[in-house]
């Protein structure tokens, strides 16, 4: 099997506190993989460790076998709080043309086939009626939309998203869904952190279970069972499912430092 | 009279250099300071420029001359020092950046008066105007003065040309620009420095103290006006020219008018009015709006 | 009586002690810019009240004077508030506009008089003593009486709201919910800040007042956690700023003021650099000794990753955990002896084994 991403003995520490230690993960090509664990676990700092936005302490990445660095333009990335300025003057379909930046190199300006590719990104996430708007005169599930077709008009092998599905309606959440198994059909790999265990069978290949280290990781089958989920949370896991993999949910409890 | 002497301005000589170097500085100044203010560094502005004081006194002492362009040279240097301080200081350490800047603007300045009142103790004659960088002294400005801030604006202006996608995009979104591979890092060098240019250029005209009001008024008078980067640029350009223009000519008309504050003063009223009626953003135009549908609303 | 070198150095300390106590709240409220605003703006306030009372010495300038500087608090809040700038850019709109307004009025309605726009921004301290007034039969500088004044009065508002005033920094919304309004401690703190600054500036120069209000602050803040001491380290560094700079002037013959600031400054950057647990030196040390144990737990646990395996011989060699774990060769043998040193990694042969005490560290991460 192609691995589109391969990280081994990934550790990343804040100050002397670890976020990550020691994870190996790889993800096969054209899955959708979700990124389960509880808040503070390490979710986002596994994602920008991948993408070279944090320094890991030790370890390495690699995207179709080659260093993230020289491999680029294969990957597009959605942060989970994107922290711009939302009164900034630009508008919806400029910010989507950002995604073609990458592509468009030093000099060129965007033209034409950039703003024909934002376009139909935007008609991607339902948002194609918001084109000229400012980017601040959204709500925030729009913005969040916003920010996935700029991911999508980078046209990447392989999208990271963090959180896609947060603060969401349950419409925009099958139109992302939909979007994401599209990615999927095209041979993309995906990448999502994801918060509703109860989702994860319906939506994903493959799940990764993380707290600080890898718990486990694999085919959502095998690997997403109440034995691995307890190991991730703790006892704060009510499994609802009668065969023990069907499902699960996160019992409200508030975790620290969230 | 009030017509002839706006003819005046670009007919007499003097006359001359003053409107059409405010305009430069106006339409440079208001330009850049876009992005010191999209970037939420409005007043690194004032900082710089205030910091600016000890370089002009250092390349004085250090190299005899009262040459524009070696105090220019020694501001820039100051300006940008201060400014990387700074943003060593907000990085490395608990002080938040209104502190920073306070301090780094109180800082330098002090220094800088050190140097002067020491340069004043010295026996060279030449060292009288050095202070007219204070509060600008546009009346002084002649013809050498006027290229030289083309010859240091110019480039300025055509590195954010050049870079345009990039450097919206970083203004927008840096981790996003840096998730791309953009030097990011080498970007907020290059703004932080093309906002040095821009006051190098305003010291001269309207001063060290209300050379931030050149910066960030024009700028956050474009905003008003429209949601789109490019435009809101060439408005800020059109604005601080503006402003300057009118500057120039109101203090040709009176006495005792100093150029520079009368140009801060037209910027100023060019904002207040642009924050008040702007289209869509404008708090009078909002308010008439409400009105607008509250009697539609009744009407029906 | 005193000399006038005394008298200097006297209103140099007393004018720093009154500017650091409202300064602390200043920094710690992220107010530090207002300083700036509020320093230069009271200038228009002094030339509105002599417009006027037509006198240099009527007292509307000093009320007209404090007044300007809250009122320049509130049309930042005015603007800012409008949604449509943000905080900075409003503080960069404002005073600009105010001052500019002061310096033409200066030029054209008050050019006789020595309200000298240079001599606000600078200061002359040394003149200070030459300005006299009489009360109670005491002969005194009257920057002395103004900036005792000054002082005295923030430090009774700071010992009376103390207890809200710490409050409203640090909680403004419990404040808020336990009936003290933000509103008029934020107020009454600007106040204190307007009426230190028109004190101050007459005798030292506006940017002065700046660099004593933020610059001690700022450099306490550096050193201690706990605000009580927070307060006594800036007045103390502001007063050790101001008689440094006294006397560094008189040594060069230089501006009173400027030397002053410059102290402030050098002060700052020493603690930037060398403060004791803050400073750049101190938490590089820091960093670098985190990394080294950090680098050493990483090493225990990828020795026990591989314990026992079949690849055990090649992944605990040496040469490989250069490679594998990314460490430059100098670290990697850095690290090596300190885990050894330390007990948790012993050597056998070529290959590296974990103590049954490097074993308990790495299971317990
Ligand atoms: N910039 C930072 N500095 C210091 N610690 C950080 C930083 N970012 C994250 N952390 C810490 O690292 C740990 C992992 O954070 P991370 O953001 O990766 O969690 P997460 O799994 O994405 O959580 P969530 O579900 O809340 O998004 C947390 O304990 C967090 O407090
Ligand atoms: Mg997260």
């Amino acid at each position: 099997m192609a691995f589109a991403v391969e990280i081994e003995d990934l550790t990343v520490a804040y100050g002397d506190k670890p976020a990550l230690w020691d994870v190996d993960l790889r993800v096969p090509q054209g899955v959708l993989m979700a990124i389960v664990g509880p808040n503070g676990a390490g979710k986002t700092t596994l994602l920008k460790a991948t993408l070279g936005l944090i320094k890991p302490a030790a370890g390495s990445v690699r995207i179709y076998g080659q260093p993230y660095e020289r491999q680029r333009r294969l990957v597009a990335y959605v942060p989970q709080r994107s922290s711009v300025d939302w009164d900034f003057p630009t508008t919806v379909l400029d910010v989507v043309m950002m995604g073609r930046y990458g592509q468009l190199g030093w000099l060129r300006r965007p033209g034409r086939a950039e703003r024909e590719a934002a376009l139909a990104a935007l008609e991607q996430v339902q948002m194609a009626d918001f084109a000229h708007r400012q980017i601040g005169q959204l709500s925030g599930g729009q913005q969040q939309r916003v920010f996935l077709a700029r991911a999508l008009a980078q046209n990447a092998e392989i999208y990271f998203m963090d959180e896609p599905f947060q603060g969401v309606d349950a419409v925009t959440e099958r139109a992302i869904i939909h979007v994401l198994r599209k990615l999927r059909a095209a041979g993309k790999t995906v990448v999502v952190v994801h918060h509703d265990l109860q989702t994860v069978p319906e939506y994903f290949d493959q799940v990764a279970l993380i707290n600080v280290r890898r718990i486990a990781a694999g085919p959502v089958r095998e690997v997403f069972t109440e034995a691995n989920l307890r190991a991730t949370y703790g006892g704060r896991v009510a499994i609802l499912g009668a065969n023990g993999s069907a499902g699960a949910v996160t019992t409200p409890t508030p975790a620290p430092g969230d | 009279m009030i017509a002839e002497r706006m003819i005046e301005l670009f007919t007499d000589y003097t006359l001359r250099n003053v409107t059409i170097g405010s305009m430069l500085l106006g339409a440079i100044s208001g330009l850049l300071g876009c992005f010191a203010v999209l970037r939420r560094q409005a007043l690194l502005g004032d900082a710089m420029s205030h910091a600016a004081l000890p370089g002009i006194a250092l390349a004085f002492l250090l190299t005899g001359q009262r040459d524009t362009f070696t105090l220019l040279l020694g501001a820039a240097i100051a300006a940008l020092a201060a400014a990387l301080w700074l943003l060593a200081i907000v990085r490395t350490s608990r002080i938040k950046d209104d502190a920073a800047l306070a301090l780094i603007l109180a800082v330098f300045f002090g220094f800088g008066l050190v140097l002067l009142s020491y340069v004043q103790r010295q026996p060279t004659a030449a060292q009288a105007g050095l202070k007219s960088f204070l509060f600008g002294q546009a009346a002084a400005l002649v013809e050498r003065d006027l290229w030289a801030m083309l010859a240091i604006g110019g480039p300025a202006l055509a590195l954010i040309a050049i870079f345009w996608p990039q450097v919206k995009l970083i203004s927008f979104d840096p981790d996003f620009a840096r998730s791309l591979g953009l030097p990011v890092r080498r970007f907020e060098v290059l703004l932080t420095s093309v906002i040095v240019v821009a006051i190098v250029i305003g010291l001269q005209t309207v001063g060290v103290v209300l050379m931030s009001a050149m910066l960030i008024a024009p700028a956050v008078a474009a905003r008003q006006w429209t949601n789109r980067l490019e435009t809101m640029v060439l408005l800020a350009a059109g604005f601080g020219a503006l402003a300057a223009f009118s500057g120039a000519w109101i203090s040709a008309l009176g006495e005792r008018l100093a150029t520079g504050p009368v140009i801060v003063l037209a910027m100023s009223a060019l904002t207040a009015i642009s924050l008040l009626i702007a289209p869509e953003r404008g708090l009078l135009w909002r308010r008439w709006r409400l009105m607008r549908q509250w009697q539609s609303g009744n009407g029906e | 009586m005193l000399t006038p070198q005394l008298e200097v150095q006297l209103i140099a300390v007393i004018i720093a002690a009154a500017c650091t106590l409202p300064g602390v709240f200043l920094v710690l409220r992220r107010m530090a810019m207002l300083s700036d605003a509020i320093s230069h703006t009271v200038l228009l306030g002094i030339v509105l009240a002599y417009l006027i009372s037509n006198s240099l010495a009527s007292p509307l300038l000093f009320v007209g004077a404090v007044a300007m500087g809250v009122i320049t608090v509130w049309l930042v809040e005015v603007v800012s508030g409008s949604r449509l700038v943000r905080e900075d850019a409003a503080i960069g709109l404002v005073f600009p506009a105010l001052f500019s307004l002061a310096v033409l009025l200066i030029s054209r309605y008050a050019g006789n008089i020595h309200l000298d726009t240079d001599s606000v921004l600078l200061g002359e301290l040394a003149f200070a003593p030459f300005d006299r007034i009489t009360l109670w039969g005491i002969d005194l500088p009257r920057a002395l009486f103004f900036g005792s004044g000054a002082l005295i009065l923030n430090a009774i508002l700071l010992a009376l709201f103390y207890k809200e005033l710490k409050l409203a920094t640090f909680d403004p919304a419990l404040a808020a919910t336990l009936g003290f309004s933000p509103a008029i401690i934020h107020y009454g703190l600007m106040t204190s800040v307007s009426l230190t600054a028109v004190t101050a500036f007459d005798a030292v120069g506006s940017i002065l007042v700046i660099a004593l209000m933020v610059a001690p602050p700022a450099t306490a803040y550096l050193l201690t956690d706990r605000l009580p001491r927070m307060i006594g380290l800036s007045v103390a560094i502001g007063v050790a700023a101001a008689l440094s700079g006294y006397w560094v002037a008189r040594w060069l013959d230089v501006s009173i003021a400027g030397a002053m600031a410059t102290m402030a400054g050098i002060g700052f950057g020493a603690a930037w650099l060398f403060a004791p647990q803050r400073g750049i030196v101190a938490q590089a040390l820091q960093h670098r000794n985190r990394r080294e144990r950090f680098a050493v737990q990483m090493l225990t646990l990828h020795l026990l990753n591989h314990e026992g395996a079949s690849d055990a011989v090649i992944e605990c060699h040496p040469r490989h955990l250069i490679e594998e774990l990314r460490w430059q060769p100098a670290f990697a043998d850095a690290i090596v002896r300190r885990a050894e040193q330390n007990g948790f990694i012993r050597r056998q042969g070529e290959v590296l084994c974990l103590t049954e005490q490097g074993r308990a560290l790495a299971r317990d991460l």
